[in-house]
């Protein structure tokens, strides 16, 4: 079983943090990965925030491929951070040889584009070295975006931590968002693009559950975006979903929840609105997800959120303090983190609504 | 000696023997006067007694006249096996038996010089279905718990009308962060997904369209379900069409267009708007043959309503004068749209072809979003009437056609956005749940069906060649006919009952099956659902084969 956490500070924090939120949960998955994005980053890429660093796990001929690539479009590399793995026997991982973490500068002729440009040619570049490494298995490109890096790898989560020296905090690798799942992908084959959270254009989803509706979702998404690709985790469904209604359609987040869990036919008809949420049932009939899931979802601008499927199949708790909220799927994965907060203010949302945190760490309720 | 006559037909020549035994028979005559056919009939035989009363052999003969039951000798008054001189038979003296050694195709044509026509049931008995070999695979287990059928809720309706692509919405964001609507939609109604196929008043008695008329009523307004009735081409009486249950009636405009006059007349007076209409360009059960309504059936009121004097009602093939989709069929779309002010969705009706994925990427192409659904009609289905040849030797299985369909839907990303309807042969061995739920799975979005309906009223008629007389107009449980004294055999309000209760066990039956998969809305699209006993099937289908 999944188990999925996320982290929002108003300082960085490093990720030993989200290491310890699940690390508490242990009894509950399989010991088979670690995952994590971090958002807003800290320490070495603080001052980088708007240029866009590359999140790799490769061969020494696929980081020579990505870097060919990369700088044949023009990007020019401004900081290259390669975390110091601890290789010591016994150690339960399946690490790739090289995890390479590198800034870049746009091509000349992109650095007066629109943010809008920037951010399609980043997708595009991500693609192509996801495609050309994929071809012989010489890596995986999991996140190309400014003030995000991506971490994935197979093996026990502990052990994990310990190779890439997780464990003990710095303030070097830091981020003031951070999300995790522990567990490699089980319904499907391993692969290390199988593990979430899912990263696309400054989204980023991971989920805690199953995705009934994987197939018509994916055969829907298959054609909207070229950025829908993949497919290797139902998961990453819910990813696409929140890119294509939030980015692509461009409507608010609440709308998310209406297109994932649909009301039913009868409480619909007596709301106000009822002629756009029937719309919305219509013409994204496809992109309905059933359950049974939590989803955690971060923004763009870094705003957190976490909601359940319709029937409230899969558990979530939010916990917070002054200056940290978290989510997980078990309180006691919080009350490591946070022991001395005030418990009786933590939320167990509801089926019906999303559980919001912006970046003042705000907690929002709101009910679909 | 009299000389043999070996072209004279004898009932060994027919589909169906009578079987009589004259020693049970009390000559109450109840066979004679149900049978619809005149294939019984009361004759007197000359028989012949021979007795000896001394102790010795002395044989006397005596003649006497008795009154028996015999089976007519014809091809016009053939019996068709609906074993109504069963049902009344106080002393089970006399039912049908199939006869292997009929000679019925070749001497009806020979005598008659003319082709067979029949109510139409395609005969397809010895093959087993597709939709048999096909199982609701995905159970539901502990990482994706199912639903119980009880208690939780579940949202079982299907769309009819154009859904527009989600970036066509008319949508704004305000500016506190909600959608509100900037401009108009197509209008979209959504229904129960299991339409009462379109049977018309001409084919079906006054008695039994009333019956399911008020079951449809009765389903909406009682039972909470949304469920739609189609009239089939045309004729609807114009009480109905004035009347407040015209929001249930599905309108149906067909290639004779016949009765389509008088509901234009009477647009005006409309309370309702109807479900929608229905372009009917063609039929799976009767491929390219038209409708066809023989003149014995056209009774008074069916000319009036239909406005055409008493005469064989054949309806062409395809509209005449629509020779291209882009441009014939959108006219036609944008005219019965402006009828009703583009409040009512329009969709078509087509016949499964290999040619029907052409026609449905043509119209999932449509500009003026105005294509309200595409009705998909397979072999295996229909009543009414056709050349037995139609029936037997053309048509094309409903179940890949609907598939390669939503493929080709998918391949385009555009899954949904006219609603699939599919019929042909579903609920044939009663289960209509299992099916449609099958047919959804594959891509429809809801399913439609007449002759099960008949069924539930108590059509006798089967797959075997039993009964199929609805082109004669004696119908033997006033079903399929005009006479009025056959028409009175059948309880409109019993019908009406049968009809209610059937669809209230389906849909009990749509949780049971929906429960399992752990779906609470319709399971359109879940093709990973299903398991298929056959490769072929799981190949051609692109789902999971299974042994």
């Amino acid at each position: 079983m999944c188990r999925i956490g996320a982290i929002k500070s108003v300082d960085y924090l490093h990720p030993s943090q989200a290491l310890l939120l699940m690390q508490s949960q242990q009894k509950g998955h399989d010991n088979s990965g670690f995952a994590m994005v971090m958002h807003d980053l800290g320490g070495i890429f603080k001052n980088y925030k708007n240029l866009p660093t590359l999140s790799l796990a490769c061969t020494d001929e696929g980081l020579k491929r990505a870097e060919d690539i990369l700088h044949e479009a023009g990007f020019s590399r401004v900081l290259q951070w390669v975390p110091e793995t601890n290789n010591e026997p016994g150690l339960d991982i399946i690490a790739m040889p090289n995890y390479v973490f590198e800034t870049f500068n746009y091509p000349r002729h992109y650095r007066k584009a629109s943010q809008k440009e920037k951010e399609e040619l980043l997708l595009d570049m991500r693609l192509k070295l996801r495609f050309a490494l994929e071809e012989d298995d010489q890596g995986f490109v999991y996140s190309f975006w400014p003030d995000v890096v991506t971490l994935k790898e197979i093996g026990n989560p502990k052990d994990i931590g310990t190779y890439f020296n997780l464990w003990e905090p710095d303030d070097q690798f830091t981020a003031k968002v951070i999300t995790a799942q522990c567990r490699q992908n089980t319904n499907y084959d391993i692969v290390r693009y199988a593990a979430h959270p899912f990263f696309l254009q400054g989204y980023t989803a991971l989920a805690n559950g199953e995705n009934t509706f994987y197939q018509k979702n994916k055969e829907f998404q298959r054609s909207l975006h070229r950025g829908y690709t993949g497919f290797e985790s139902d998961s990453q469904c819910f990813l696409y979903t929140l890119h294509y209604v939030h980015r692509e359609l461009g409507w608010p987040l609440p709308y998310f929840k209406h297109v994932v869990t649909p009301l039913p036919f009868e409480e619909a008809t007596r709301r106000e609105d009822r002629d756009q949420l029937f719309a919305i049932r219509q013409s994204l009939a496809h992109l309905e997800i059933n359950g049974p899931n939590t989803i955690i979802g971060v923004l763009p601008d870094n705003i957190l959120f976490t909601c359940c499927d319709a029937k409230k199949l899969r558990p979530v708790v939010v916990g917070r303090s002054e200056d940290k909220v978290i989510i997980s799927s078990e309180v006691c994965g919080i009350n490591e983190v946070l022991p001395d907060r005030n418990w009786e203010t933590d939320i167990y949302p509801h089926e019906r609504e999303i559980v919001v945190i912006d970046n003042e760490l705000e907690v929002q309720r709101w009910k679909q | 000696m009299e000389a043999m006559k070996v072209n004279d037909v004898t009932p060994n020549d027919l589909p169906w023997k009578v079987e009589y035994d004259a020693s049970r028979c009390t000559l109450c005559g109840s066979c004679v006067a149900a049978c619809s056919f005149r294939a019984i009939e009361p004759k007197v035989e000359r028989r012949r007694m021979i007795w000896s009363e001394s102790e010795f052999p002395e044989p006397k003969a005596r003649f006497s006249a008795v009154p028996v039951i015999r089976q007519a000798k014809s091809i016009r008054n053939y019996c068709r096996g609906c074993g109504i001189c069963e049902k009344v038979c106080p002393n089970d003296a006399i039912g049908p038996v199939r006869n292997p050694d009929t000679r019925h195709p070749v001497i009806t044509r020979c005598l008659g010089g003319d082709s067979i026509k029949r109510g139409g049931r395609k005969n397809l008995e010895g093959s087993v279905r597709t939709l048999d070999r096909i199982r609701v695979g995905r159970i539901s287990q502990m990482t994706d718990p199912s639903l119980d059928a009880q208690r939780h809720t579940f949202d079982l309706l299907a769309p009819f009308g154009r859904i527009l692509p989600p970036e066509q919405l008319a949508f704004r964001v305000t500016e506190d962060g909600r959608l509100a609507p900037s401009g108009q939609s197509p209008p979209v109604n959504w229904i129960y997904p299991v339409i009462i196929g379109d049977m018309s008043i001409g084919a079906l008695s006054w008695r039994m369209w009333e019956g399911a008329a008020m079951a449809t009523a009765y389903l909406n307004e009682e039972c909470g379900l949304p469920v739609r009735m189609c009239s089939g081409e045309g004729g609807v009486p114009e009480r109905l069409l004035k009347s407040r249950y015209l929001k249930y009636m599905i309108l149906q405009i067909a290639s004779g267009h016949f009765g389509w006059n008088r509901i234009v007349k009477t647009m005006p007076s409309m309370v309702e708007d109807p479900a929608g209409v229905l372009i009917k360009i063609g039929q799976g059960a009767k491929p390219g043959d038209g409708g066809l309504l023989q003149a014995q059936k056209v009774a008074g009121h069916i000319q009036s309503i239909r406005g055409v004097p008493k005469a064989d009602l054949l309806s062409p093939p395809n509209h005449q004068g629509l020779y291209s989709i882009e441009e014939s069929v959108q006219k036609m779309f944008l005219s019965f749209n402006a009828a009703f002010k583009f409040r009512v969705p329009v969709a078509i009706k087509v016949a499964a072809s290999a040619t029907s994925v052409s026609v449905f990427n043509n119209l999932v192409r449509d500009p003026y979003n105005i294509v309200g659904g595409f009705f998909l009609d397979g072999i295996d289905g229909g009543t009414g009437a056709a050349h037995e040849v139609s029936l037997d030797h053309t048509g094309h299985p409903i179940v890949s056609k609907l598939r390669d369909c939503y493929l080709a839907a998918v391949t385009q990303g555009r899954q949904g956005q006219i609603p699939l309807w599919a019929a042909g042969g579903l609920g044939k061995t009663g289960d209509l749940a299992a099916d449609a739920f099958k047919m959804m799975c594959l891509g429809a979005n809801g399913v439609f069906t007449g002759k099960l309906i008949l069924q539930m009223a108590g059509c006798v008629g089967n797959d075997m060649g039993r009964c199929n007389a609805c082109n004669t107009g004696l119908c033997p449980v006033g079903i399929t006919t005009q006479e009025s004294a056959l028409a009175h055999r059948l309880d409109p309000e019993k019908v009406a009952q049968n009809i209610v209760n059937y669809f209230l066990a389906m849909d009990q039956e749509f949780k049971k099956l929906m429960a399992p998969i752990g779906n609470s809305a319709l399971p359109v699209g879940r093709s990973d659902a299903l398991v298929a006993t056959d490769k072929a099937v799981a190949d051609r289908l692109q789902i999971q084969y299974v042994c």
